[in-house]
């Protein structure tokens, strides 16, 4: 499914003018602290208003400044997964899952699909636990089920993997790429890592000063790297500072 | 060489007088009745009409303070506007002002010849010296502490919560009720238990507004005040039913993280306190 976000927005003096025009499946996102990514991932969601532009997932249109469609949050199809995770800290784990379409199903048919979705992220004896006693990579697997209860059209994970120790972050890592992979669901996975965007393997766009300097495969952008910051994240010699001068 | 359990002798000993003077007085107040005494001071013809009218008065006034307080809570807390600071400045101004001065205030406001007594007198609505009066007072003198403490919980919200409660699904209200408003609870709590018991301590702009009429304006404060000219039994027995119930609301408050922590309202309390260390 082929998905489109162009957004521009202005927030508190911070300008953000991005466009992804995406074929099929997940991207990951890349930039340095306050580039934007945050943000924009927050108005995908659509917790900002933007000045200009549309989203399109598939077929369907979220936002179009031209047209003036702005879909609530709510009837967006949009699984935010928000940096720590975003856990509803007074529900246990069950309930944070079930929490999802509240006004359409009973608790009860919430509750059994929400114990499936656990189950399927082999988080099942994590139920009735409170978010406060959960690991870092536990969080996670039901952060990302209860995502997942809307059925969403395109999945936002805001650095699902910096609050985790190695370890955690070695075995979450190869879960949540399968996840990302298999469905071919529109995805942006913000990462500070470059093995995020290694082991996902997919189109890395990045952005700096709210805007798209450089998008490609991981490979590309280690190879030639249109900035600093791209050089830093892959760990190759900047552009802005040639090798020595031939003799 | 010294020791430092030895330092920390000195610095009690000077902390004790601010302590004696903290505590001394209420020592006083438990000692200076008898039980008899007690029972002739709950039997004063004060009392029972004081009691019953401090009840309804402060309850009345906390519920105003809760649906009006909440909303201006919320938007303190949330709104980027850049009049937040003058708001804050309006809404913390009755804590300092001296309550004489917000009784005097709400005279010229309210009163017969005050900025919307003509209005007043054309819906034939009378304010001062009646029961609403009271409520009004407790209101205004009461309400900024529970928005101060609102607001500081509802700041303490994770953004990012209402965020994900509305992209599963949930209106603004929805994402209010079912998110902000359980993850603050505890302040607003809190603060609802300091805002009540200041209302029901109110003496100063309740007596300037409201006078001291028995039965319609006279709550426990002002009752003790004129018990103390004929009866100090009934002004002590009054005082004894205030104190008892400030230091309910103290030991409530004092509780409340405990129970909070506890209470299994979502079936996850018991996992909560035990293993979050």
């Amino acid at each position: 499914m082929s998905w489109r976000v162009d957004i521009r927005l202005t927030l508190g003096g911070f300008d953000l003018a991005v466009d992804l025009d995406i074929e099929a499946g997940p991207i990951t996102l890349i930039g340095p602290n306050g580039s934007g990514k945050t943000t924009l991932l927050r108005t995908i969601a659509g917790a900002h208003g933007p000045t200009a532009g549309r989203v399109k997932l598939g077929e369907r249109l979220i936002y179009d400044a031209e047209a003036r469609i702005d879909l609530p949050p709510e009837e967006r199809k949009v699984g935010y997964v928000p940096q720590g995770f975003g856990l509803f800290p007074h529900l246990s784990a069950l309930d944070n899952v079930a929490f999802a379409w509240a006004s359409r199903a009973t608790r009860e048919e919430r509750r059994a699909q929400a114990m499936k979705l656990l189950g399927q992220m082999d988080a099942a004896p994590l139920a009735s636990r409170a978010p406060s006693t959960l690991s870092g990579g536990e969080k996670q697997r039901v952060a990302l089920a209860r995502a997942l209860m809307i059925e969403p059209e395109i999945l936002l994970l805001d650095e699902p993997l910096s609050a985790l120790d190695a370890a955690a972050r070695r075995n979450v890592r190869g879960y949540l790429v399968e996840r990302l992979t298999e469905s071919g669901r529109p995805a942006i996975l913000v990462t500070h890592d470059a093995r995020d965007a290694l082991a996902l393997d997919a189109p890395v766009y990045v952005i700096e000063g709210g805007k798209v300097v450089q998008h490609g495969s991981c490979s590309a952008l280690a190879a030639a790297p249109a900035t600093e910051f791209v050089a830093e994240f892959f760990d190759v010699p900047s552009p802005t500072k040639p090798p020595a001068p031939a003799p | 060489m010294t020791s430092p359990s030895t330092h920390r002798w000195p610095a009690f000993l000077i902390a004790i007088p601010m302590l004696g003077l903290l505590v001394l007085p209420i020592f006083a107040l438990l000692l200076a009745s008898s039980p008899a005494e007690l029972a002739a001071g709950v039997e004063h013809p004060l009392f029972a009409p004081a009691l019953f009218l401090s009840a309804r008065t402060s309850l009345l006034s906390l519920a105003i303070v809760l649906t009006a307080g909440t909303p201006l809570a919320w938007w303190l807390a949330r709104s980027p506007s850049r009049h937040k600071r003058t708001v804050e400045i309006f809404v913390d101004l009755p804590i300092v002002l001296p309550p004489a001065v917000m009784g005097i205030a709400l005279l010229q406001a309210f009163g017969r010849s005050g900025v919307f007594g003509g209005l007043l007198a054309d819906l034939e609505i009378q304010l001062p010296f009646t029961t609403s009066a009271v409520v009004l007072a407790q209101t205004v003198v009461s309400a900024p502490f529970y928005i101060q403490s609102a607001a500081a919980a509802f700041r303490r919200v994770d953004p990012d919560l209402l965020i994900v409660a509305r992209t599963l699904g949930q209106s603004p209200a929805g994402a209010f009720f079912r998110v902000a408003v359980p993850v603050a609870l505890p302040g607003l709590v809190g603060g609802a238990a300091l805002a009540w018991a200041r209302a029901i301590g109110e003496f100063g702009a309740t007596l300037l507004f409201a006078g001291n009429l028995p039965e319609t304006t006279q709550t426990v404060p002002l009752a003790i005040y004129m018990a103390l000219e004929s009866d100090v039994r009934g002004a002590i027995a009054l005082s004894l039913v205030l104190a008892g119930v400030a230091v309910l609301l103290l030991f409530a408050l004092r509780a409340s993280p405990r129970i909070w922590s506890r209470l299994d309202v979502t079936g996850t309390g018991r996992q909560r306190s035990g293993g979050s260390r």
